[in-house]
């Protein structure tokens, strides 16, 4: 009994870490001084850090369950932990100056970001629909709290009061469609609710409605149409930062429930999935991309450009098959990568008393500092998947996961969808290349931040030139995952 | 010498050279900036040259052939090669870089190392184009030159640029998405994007009529064929001469030469079902377009319908499938890019003095500019298809290869050489002849050294090509025959099955 519980430990040790040292990021922040308040900003690096090392001392090996199958640490989750580990550290390198400027570095901000890591770790690795639904909770009250952070901004406040109760009621649906599936099959955990749909014909009504319910509860978590409205306003009232949190590492968590709930747990009940997925998919990839056109707010615009890029994942998932899986995963993780650029670039343009807001802050950015310029160039053309562009690969991958499924129309009316978006990240580039300038100050960017940033976007393109180890990973991920 | 690895040297000297420039610009004197790009372009343009006098002409298959597996995962290979339709162009576009660089001497003064560099970059991607024997490959290239040519436009461009260059790269993108789609179809049917596995995909009729489709509207775009040009006139009035001259001497060459790599070979039944198609398209281009031109006020957009009307022949002669007419669709091709490439620096010429491009604004040039004049009406008239000139030899070949196949098609077709003479005999007229119209034209200086070498060299191409066009026809000969080898091993359907 004692040596099992102390391989269940083991591999649950990145979360226990995370876990402590979030608690100890809290405490230290209450005895210094706020000048040095870089030690913070250490330790949550230093958490990242020993999380990926962690995470790596397993990494690749097979399958293994802990606490009688509730948790599971497998290819999928290592490689998401990996990156989710990657897309916090980026954030907390992009936001500091900028939340330094407003007042915001504070340790609250560490100890929230690095618990709603935890939440995120914890969908990713569960493989019980109750542990899911914790993992959810975490992240999701982590994110509310946090988009309020700003407490006297009044924007800031309506939209996490807007969110939250969106959000309760999206938890309030999952946790309904899960007890339903429950009901149904009378377990919590996946692979015993897979075997019992796949051996015992039962009750296919409230499976269906238990189906129904999960899918919008991880539709709106995703943000897909038509359970949207939560994400341009969200993005537009809270900082920045947090906007690019909302919209990067999470998403990453969510794909991983949404994969181990409907492609493992309900993976016989496909064909009634798929059909939803499909409709969320065409939605979001079509009032995604049309609805951006109209935004002249820029993170209005990015809620709109990350709506249809969660149409293009749910596209890939649809596909039902594990090259499709592989494909969505490849999207996911390269638009978690090229969103951080393009939030890293808003809050770079931000100063003191001034907010990168509208598009018109973009104009003339080219003859401001080329360098930024040129990294948003390739940032917007991966988004709208131009190659040499990892964005590319990803729309690539998908589409060929979707007509080897079958789906020949709807490739070529998410093409053409992709053209409708190519026209407001072109938008972007023409403000930026072929307009005068409107804001004369000068872009200060701390040292290591440029580096960073440079890297970063620069990855895009250079993962575009030879995505191959990329594309692999991903699909020796899905492929040790589900076999 | 070794020549293994020649066409990734062509490819990716200028691409690396063009970069160093991006690199260097802040630190670059316009004047050093200039000088660099254009000891680059010369060297771009030595190292594509042993492509040519190394190349074994009595053969058409693909050589310099260079192979390495870049992403496994999905089969897409760094396979280059060339074969005798390739050779030519590749050449063109290393020269007309050489040209633009040469050209934009005085004309650009804004960011001139980024200007230049941007044409290296471009040069490089379109050689890629021409040398890529993976589609995937291919498609790359294909939508990575789009970037430095938005650039161009949207930076460099005329007044209204912004609306010209997102028209410019809308258009284009639509076509090559529906090219990806077809290329993703015939890799799940292959398992490869080897382009020699798609020529032997065995694919039914239904299927090769979709996938000429898909890839007919991005080809299409890119030439452009009649409805689909529309983007053409904005783009060329608002580029810069030297995005006009690599717009219109090899970009427009990009569509006609994907025709011949993907669409026919691929789908030849299907090419041979939509024969009567593509001849209509053809024609309405060659005559319509041609009426169009001769109204046009702006000179730019006049030549730009011109180029239009001329790449009307070059989809005709493809699509008589006998080696006359594709021959001559190719001479086409290359004497195009010599003369629109002259008429739009002769234009250039004339909008660096006066900036203006309206015809009305001139009259009476050739007392003020007679060596220019002597050029410019050579020029108009090898563009109106002079016997001598380059632009007889391809028209006159299309339409005997049509006289071949349908006596009316041919009699349409020849219509265009009265029209032709019409609206650029016309033109001259207006510009250099008659009165000196204001102050401004009588103290107009006549063209520089610089002006006349480009001018000259581009005038003795078209004299070589129009007096001997066997220097071309030699090059494609051996690939001709193979080709129609191939196409016609598949038998001409006359009605359409519907079961795949």
């Amino acid at each position: 009994m004692n040596q099992f519980i102390q391989s269940d430990i083991s591999l649950i040790l990145p979360e226990v870490f995370v876990l402590s040292m979030a608690m100890i990021v809290l405490m230290t922040d209450l005895f210094i001084k706020p000048s040095s308040r870089w030690i913070i900003f250490a330790l949550s690096q230093l958490t990242l850090l020993g999380g990926a090392y962690l995470t790596s001392q397993h990494f690749n090996h097979e399958t293994q369950f802990a606490f009688s199958n509730m948790f599971v640490r497998d290819g999928l989750a290592d490689l998401l932990k990996m990156m989710s580990y990657m897309g916090t550290s980026l954030i907390f390198f992009y936001s500091r100056s900028y939340m330094k400027d407003r007042d915001l570095y504070r340790g609250e901000y560490f100890s929230l970001v690095l618990f709603a890591l935890l939440g995120m770790m914890i969908m990713i690795s569960s493989h019980n629909m109750l542990l899911v639904y914790m993992g959810l909770e975490l992240l999701s009250l982590c994110l509310y709290s946090l988009t309020a952070l700003d407490r006297d901004n009044q924007k800031a406040t309506e939209s996490a009061i807007k969110y939250f109760v969106l959000g309760a009621l999206a938890s309030g649906l999952l946790l309904y469609g899960m007890s339903m599936i429950y009901g149904a099959t009378s377990s919590l955990d996946l692979s015993v609710i897979a075997a019992s749909l796949l051996n015992h014909p039962m009750d296919h009504a409230i499976l269906v409605l238990g189906l129904v319910f999960v899918v919008a509860g991880l539709a709106f978590k995703l943000g897909a149409v038509p359970f949207q409205m939560w994400v341009p306003d969200v993005y537009e009232g809270s900082p920045s930062s947090i906007a690019m949190l909302i919209s990067s590492v999470p998403k990453l968590a969510a794909f991983a429930i949404t994969l181990r709930l409907l492609g493992d747990g309900l993976q016989s009940m496909m064909v009634d999935w798929k059909q939803m997925m499909l409709i969320m998919a065409i939605l979001s990839i079509g009032i995604g991309n049309i609805t951006a056109i109209a935004q002249t707010n820029i993170k209005r615009m990015y809620a709109y450009s990350t709506i249809s890029h969660i149409g293009f994942i749910l596209f890939g998932l649809m596909s039902g098959s594990l090259n499709g899986y592989a494909s969505s995963l490849f999207y996911v993780v390269s638009y978690m990568f090229m969103t951080l650029v393009s939030f890293a670039v808003l809050m770079m343009m931000s100063s003191k008393n001034f907010d990168c807001q509208t598009l018109e802050d973009f104009k003339g950015l080219n003859k401001r500092n080329p360098w930024y310029a040129f990294l948003m160039l390739i940032t917007m053309l991966s988004m709208a998947g131009i190659p040499p562009t990892i964005g590319f690969y990803a729309k690539f991958m998908v589409l060929q996961a979707a007509l080897d499924a079958g789906f020949a129309g709807f490739v070529v009316y998410a093409v053409l969808m992709a053209l409708v978006g190519m026209f407001y990240y072109m938008r972007i580039v023409k403000l930026m290349y072929f307009d005068e300038p409107k804001l004369k100050n000068n872009i200060e960017v701390p040292i290591d931040m440029q580096w960073i940033l440079s890297t970063n976007a620069l990855a895009l393109l250079v993962i575009g030139l030879v995505p191959h180890t990329f594309m692999e990973a991903t699909t020796q991920a899905v492929a040790l995952s589900f076999h | 010498m070794n020549l293994t690895h020649i066409l990734s040297y062509s490819i990716w000297t200028p691409v690396f050279l063009g970069g160093l420039i991006l690199l260097l610009s802040s630190k670059l004197s316009n004047t050093q900036a200039k000088w660099l790009s254009l000891i680059s372009s010369i060297i771009s343009f030595l190292i594509t040259l042993p492509l040519y006098s190394s190349f074994d002409f009595s053969f058409g298959q693909f050589q310099f052939q260079e192979f390495f597996h870049w992403i496994p995962a999905f089969h897409i290979n760094y396979h280059l090669g060339v074969d005798g339709f390739a050779i030519p162009l590749i050449l063109l576009t290393s020269f007309t870089t050489m040209i633009v660089v040469i050209a934009s001497w005085t004309s650009i003064e804004d960011r001139v190392a980024q200007y230049m560099a941007a044409f290296l970059i471009m040069s490089g991607l379109m050689i890629g184009v021409f040398s890529a024997l993976d589609a995937m490959l291919y498609y790359i290239f294909w939508e990575a030159m789009l970037i430095p040519m938005f650039l161009v436009i949207g930076i460099w461009g005329g007044p209204n640029r912004i609306y010209a260059t997102i028209k410019f790269f809308l258009y284009t993108v639509l076509g090559s998405l529906l090219m990806l789609v077809a290329f993703i179809y015939l890799y799940l049917h292959t398992h490869s994007f080897e382009i020699v596995n798609f020529y032997n995909a065995g694919l039914g009729l239904y299927p090769q009529i979709l996938i000429f489709l898909a890839l007919f509207m991005a080809f299409a775009v890119k030439i452009p064929m009649w409805p689909l040009h529309t983007w053409l006139p904005d783009a060329h009035v608002e580029a810069p001469t030297g995005g006009s001259v690599v717009l219109a001497a090899v970009m427009l060459k990009l569509g006609a030469y994907s025709f011949m790599r993907f669409a026919m070979p691929i789908a030849p039944e299907a090419a041979f079902y939509l024969k009567d198609f593509m001849v209509t398209l053809s024609l309405i281009a060659i005559l319509y377009i041609a009426l169009i031109a001769i109204v046009q006020k702006d000179m730019k957009k006049l030549i730009a319908y011109s180029s239009i009307s001329h790449m009307g022949f070059v989809t005709l002669g493809l699509f008589m499938f006998n080696a006359i007419g594709i021959e001559g669709a190719y001479v086409q091709m290359i004497s195009h890019g010599f003369i629109s490439a002259a008429m739009f620096l002769s234009v250039g010429v004339l909008y660096d003095r006066l900036h203006t491009r309206q015809i009305a604004d001139y009259g009476g040039v050739i007392h003020a500019m007679p060596t220019f004049a002597a050029f410019a009406v050579f020029f108009a008239m090898a563009n109106c298809g002079l016997p001598g000139t380059s632009g007889f030899v391809g028209e006159f070949m299309v339409i005997m290869s049509a006289m071949q196949n349908n006596f009316w098609i041919a009699l349409i077709a020849a219509t265009s050489l009265i029209f032709g003479a019409a609206y650029s005999l016309w033109m001259v007229k207006r510009v250099f002849y008659g009165e000196v119209r204001n102050q401004k034209i009588k103290s107009l200086e006549d063209i520089s050294w610089r002006e006349f070498f480009i001018l000259s060299v581009l005038a003795i191409l078209i004299i070589l090509i129009g007096v001997y066009p066997k220097i071309i026809t030699d090059m494609t000969n051996a690939t001709t025959v193979q080709f129609l080898e191939h196409i016609h091993l598949m038998k001409p359907v006359t009605s359409l099955p519907m079961d795949i």
